[in-house]
């Protein structure tokens, strides 16, 4: 047993884990930020996001889902660098011949799960920085704004539109971390089920078409926000 | 038809190789793939060149010998077929046709076209087999197996070991073809006995014996000469991961 997670399909079964886990992470994360959309006197969200930064079941939850994202973070590197490594030896013919693995027979998505993973890490970092991090720990005077709810409970919404009205181009960033993280999906969900074990020649479709469904529901949503609060602003 | 071909020439395992480029004057839209290397063969031959080896048996699509990268396609341009089976009717005249060896570290190129799928064997050592009992065949319906699982082992079984999963693979993966071959016993009462380890004992060979990882790109399923399903992945990854448990629960075993 020891060795199964140092195979090649046992470490890809915890990669597969941590990737589903991960998305129940985004299922609660856009759940909330929809609230942003539908209350713009910002009441709903604060208060979700009050709930959401005292909870303490949130608190235990937080660090698991951190030590999901390392695993997944972890295995996906060592599994892309040991696959590098064992192509070693590639095509040399015709400049046009030279990649096996071509659009004529998988999906772009599928052959770039890394650097998607990647870009959507970089984001990761900057919404960290942007939000996170300064409810947390520095703090904004936009959290301070009144937000019409119980004392203490901090203007999240300012600080969220704060961001997307000041800065427009950020707005951007977050529509290309959204992209990204709807390609990495696409391929994503059915991967992991079919990693698992978890599919079989019927159970394929099905599982794309909710890979898809997944892809374009948190792709659509995540990069819906930032453009609506921006829409909202401009239009007001 | 008149053809450019740019063919990979490598002497021994160690000589670096490179492309060499012939024109092939009357090729014909009648022959296969092969018959056309043939032709190219006989004109080398007949100017005291070496002619391209490459790897050939049955010529009829079953003994998975005719291994080529055609154009950047594992058995050329058409799917669920072997290169032997490769009408010429796929190219044009005048079409530069490019020829290469699988490309793999578990495949090393053994002279020219050639190359070395002994890693394969090795597989297939490691659990692709059954115990039985020798002797005279028995009745044929003494073990009832239902028609789904029949068809679907027969399709695992039809795999013929050409390596095409591995040369289309951009982590040289070889899970298509240890997916076939646990799947035509894991399917059918014969293979149970060993069903718990085959799938372990067969991954680790192939992890050993330095194949990547399957990341489900689906590359292989689409160049497969058989048309192997990636159904079959799934199946192995299922069996792995059960492996793993009893071997977790039954230590002595
Ligand atoms: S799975 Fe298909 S491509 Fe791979 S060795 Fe078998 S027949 Fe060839
Ligand atoms: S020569 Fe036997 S499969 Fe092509």
């Amino acid at each position: 047993m020891s060795n199964f997670f140092v195979s090649s399909i046992g470490k890809k079964f915890v990669l597969s884990l941590t990737g589903l886990f991960l998305i129940l992470f985004l299922v609660v994360h856009l759940s909330v930020n929809v609230l942003i959309v539908f209350d713009s006197t910002g009441k709903l969200f604060n208060q979700a996001a009050h709930f959401m930064d005292t909870n303490p079941l949130i608190g235990i939850i937080e660090p698991v889902l951190a030590i999901g994202l390392v695993l997944h973070l972890v295995l996906a590197t060592i599994i892309t660098a040991q696959n590098q490594l064992l192509r070693d030896v590639n095509y040399t013919g015709n400049k046009r011949y030279q990649k096996s693995n071509t659009r004529e027979n998988s999906s772009w998505a599928s052959r770039n799960m890394y650097v998607l993973g990647t870009v959507i890490l970089v984001f990761l970092v900057i919404h960290m920085i942007n939000f996170f991090w300064k409810i947390k720990v520095t703090g904004d005077p936009l959290l301070n704004e009144a937000t019409g709810l119980e004392p203490g409970v901090k203007n999240a919404y300012a600080l969220v539109t704060g961001l997307f009205v000041q800065w427009k181009w950020s707005v951007l960033i977050y529509v290309i971390g959204a992209i990204a993280l709807g390609l990495h999906l696409y391929h994503g969900v059915w991967s992991a089920f079919q990693s698992l074990g978890w599919s079989n020649r019927k159970w394929r479709s099905i599982l794309s078409i909710i890979g898809i469904i997944v892809s374009l529901i948190f792709a659509g949503g995540f990069a819906f926000i930032p453009v609506f609060v921006l829409i909202q602003d401009m239009v007001c | 038809m008149k053809l450019t071909l740019k063919v990979w020439r490598q002497h021994s395992p160690k000589d670096k190789g490179r492309f060499e480029e012939y024109i092939l004057q009357n090729a014909s839209s009648d022959m296969t793939f092969l018959e056309m290397l043939d032709a190219l063969n006989e004109q080398l031959i007949s100017q005291d060149k070496d002619p391209v080896a490459f790897e050939h048996d049955c010529r009829e699509g079953i003994c998975g010998c005719c291994a080529m990268m055609i154009n950047g396609r594992p058995h050329g341009p058409n799917a669920e077929t072997t290169t032997c089976q490769l009408n010429m009717k796929a190219f044009k005249d005048n079409d530069t046709i490019v020829i290469e060896p699988w490309r793999a570290r578990s495949f090393p190129v053994i002279k020219d076209l050639v190359v070395d799928r002994q890693a394969f064997e090795k597989i297939m050592e490691a659990g692709g087999f059954v115990h039985m009992d020798t002797g005279s065949a028995p009745e044929a319906n003494t073990l009832a197996v239902p028609k789904g699982k029949a068809d679907e082992a027969i399709e695992a079984a039809s795999c013929i070991g050409c390596g095409a999963c591995v040369a289309a693979c951009k982590n040289a993966s070889a899970m298509l073809f240890v997916a076939a071959k646990v799947s035509q016993y894991a399917l059918l009462p014969q293979g149970k006995p060993e069903g718990g380890k085959r799938a372990w004992n067969m991954v680790a060979k192939m992890d050993e014996l330095g194949f990547g990882s399957c990341t489900n790109t689906g590359a292989c399923e689409v160049e497969c000469p058989k048309g192997i399903s990636l159904a079959h992945i799934a199946r192995l990854n299922r069996e792995f991961i059960k492996g793993g448990f009893i071997t977790l629960v039954a230590e002595e075993e």
